[in-house]
């Protein structure tokens, strides 16, 4: 049962040269009973994963049989998603969207988290509430009237009218992630620059902004990850592939015929916009592990 | 000579002074911002709340007349409410749970020292790269009878659920749902947990040992409760994101066999029937149903969220 000790730093143990021995080797061996659960998390994670790459490259008895592993694997079905015109339009729709969204809520929010981390402020405590609370309304009730009010005015299945929507939601989680980035740069940096007869404007674009490159990055990549998932706003409010974008494309997906089981050509279209955000994942892990936690715990 | 208080480097007169811009810039900075949710949040619900209080023409476009609450007295003595709003409390119940479980385990795994830990944690994020259709669409291909690997596993080893077709049957259905979401979702639970865990300081552990404490003593009586307030966090946060489902029943089943949910059959109202001020009510309640169940969490389990609220002041 030596399992459940917490991680503590080697540096420590090595101080203590009296640390009994039998210790330092519970830390780094594992009891096998958590090794099996080391390897069952595993699974879990990847053997889903597999079964959608395993799917995505059969075809026909191969596919309808469920082979553990394709016998004539074939990219047959990748030919066929990126032979289709829906689905080009609609990447190119999503990268238009995720983009615009992220770089529009960048901008502003940036503004207000500065004034939320740093500035003194009326009723700061009931602002920071209420943008918190936005991030908890559920979509269908923006997506309902918007829908309404698209269509009269003519922005009913277009970019712009699925931009917009989408801001409700991209704004106040950037606000809320750099507000505790921003707060976490030391005073002084500041201090300083207003000994040197800076406004709090000046300091904020001068001293703040060029540190907390780190912290944009890392609200970057979270926003744009949860504009490229949303899917409510994006059914709900366009209806041709000239703007949708690729969650709604995919959901909407069928085969080349009528035939054709189409699940097969449905994961290549899966695994080929999973690839490029698991790419983003893996080298910015550190980045979202810091983002997603941020302000979530006191340290 | 009131304000003694003040200490005499920050003189009454500049303070006030400097204070003052300081305010109108924190003003300026945020109101752009709040102006915007204001046009994209405050200003189509205050809408929605309108059309739901009338009732639209399907055939003749633009035709209205004021009901007052009718669309809402219909909705709540609809079966199909009912249903929904307790398939999605279900739903909402069975994920965060073992989510909250899951994380946790994961929490305390990634916690702990030992080689391939970093892979470990590498391989509990990849599923947070993958949207929600496609958590959706890589469970269907699980479960799809004959094709699956779960139904194959299960037939292959004789056991029950190997030839049910999982996604057209009530139960089974809801079964793979909340594992869709369970799979993508619990990185995010386990991280927000760990976030905690490394907070608790290595002297309360030694501490517990040199009192003579079981292993398992000790992670009942001190990781547990001092990870209280992270755990509370993980669950609101989950929460409020399944009680908002739509993405993987909408892929999975279109709400059918039991698993449609408040936000599906607002938009089935809305969009497929084309039933405007019906469709419109049911989005007002699921929007007061969140608004409920965030509001008693915050006031019974969220201690730490109004701490979080006062220091900002």
């Amino acid at each position: 049962m030596s399992t459940l000790i917490a991680e503590r730093p080697t540096a420590e143990l090595a101080s203590r040269p009296k640390a009994p021995k039998r210790r330092l080797r519970g830390e780094s061996k594992l009891h096998p009973l958590v090794w099996v659960f080391v390897v069952a998390v595993m699974a879990f994670s990847l053997i889903p994963f597999y079964w959608l790459v395993n799917t995505s490259l059969k075809k026909g008895a191969s596919l309808s049989q469920g082979e553990l592993f394709p016998s004539q694997p074939t990219l047959e079905n990748y030919l066929v998603v990126f032979q289709n015109p829906e689905f080009l339009l609609a990447l190119r729709n999503s990268v238009i969207i995720a983009v615009v969204t992220t770089t529009v809520a960048l901008v502003f929010a940036s503004f207000a988290a500065y004034a939320l981390a740093r500035l003194k402020m009326r009723r700061k405590a009931m602002i920071l509430t209420l943008i918190l609370s936005v991030t908890t309304f559920p979509a269908i009730a923006i997506a309902a009237p918007m829908f309404s009010i698209w269509r009269e005015i003519g922005l009913y299945d277009t970019l712009l009218g699925l931009i917009i929507p989408k801001l409700t939601f991209a704004l106040p989680l950037a606000i809320y992630t750099l507000t505790s980035f921003f707060k976490e740069i030391p005073r002084e940096l500041e201090e300083s620059a207003y000994m040197d007869g800076a406004t709090p404007f000046v300091a904020f674009r001068k001293v703040i902004l060029p540190l907390a490159v780190p912290g944009l990055a890392t609200t970057a990549i979270l926003v744009f990850i949860s504009v490229w998932n949303e899917f409510l706003l994006a059914v709900t409010l366009t209806t041709s592939p000239e703007s949708r974008p690729v969650p709604v494309a995919i959901a909407f997906f069928s085969g080349t015929s009528e035939f054709d089981q189409p699940l097969g050509t449905i994961s290549a279209a899966s695994v080929i916009i999973t690839v490029p955000l698991v790419i983003l994942v893996l080298v910015c892990q550190k980045r979202i592990v810091s983002g997603m936690t941020a302000g979530a715990v006191k340290g | 000579m009131a304000i003694k208080t003040i200490p005499p480097s920050r003189g009454p007169v500049k303070t006030s002074g400097r204070d003052r811009a300081e305010r109108k810039l924190a003003f300026r900075m945020t109101a752009p911002s709040l102006v915007i949710m204001a046009l994209v949040a405050a200003v189509p619900i205050g809408y929605a709340i309108w059309l739901s209080l009338n009732q639209y023409s399907v055939r003749t476009a633009g035709l209205s007349r004021f009901v007052g609450l009718e669309n809402y007295v219909t909705a709540l003595a609809s079966r199909e409410w009912w249903a929904a709003f307790g398939q999605t409390f279900l739903f909402a119940g069975l994920s965060v749970s073992l989510e909250l479980i899951l994380g946790t385990a994961m929490a305390l795994l990634l916690n702990l020292a030992f080689k391939g830990r970093a892979v470990l944690r590498t391989v509990v994020l990849l599923p947070y790269a993958i949207i929600t259709v496609v958590s959706a669409i890589t469970w269907q291909t699980m479960f799809q009878p004959n094709m699956g690997l779960v139904t194959n596993v299960l037939s292959t080893l004789g056991l029950p659920g190997g030839d049910v077709v999982w996604l057209g049957e009530h139960g089974y259905a809801m079964a793979v749902i909340v594992m869709a979401d369970v799979w993508k979702t619990t990185p995010f639970a386990a991280l927000i947990i760990l976030a905690g865990l490394q907070v608790i300081s290595a002297e309360t552990y030694e501490a517990a040992e040199l009192d003579g404490a079981s292993k398992w003593q000790t992670f009942v009586n001190i990781t547990l409760p001092l990870l209280r307030p992270a755990i509370v966090l993980a669950a609101i946060f989950r929460t409020m994101d399944a009680l908002r489902v739509f993405d993987l029943p909408f892929v999975l089943t279109r709400g059918a066999n039991g698993t449609e949910s408040m936000s599906m059959l607002a938009y089935t109202q809305l969009r497929e029937n084309r039933l405007v001020g019906e469709g419109s009510a049911l989005s007002i309640l699921t929007f007061l149903t969140v608004m409920v169940v965030s509001v008693i969490y915050v006031r019974f389990a969220g201690g730490n969220i109004r701490d979080v609220a006062k220091e900002e002041q």
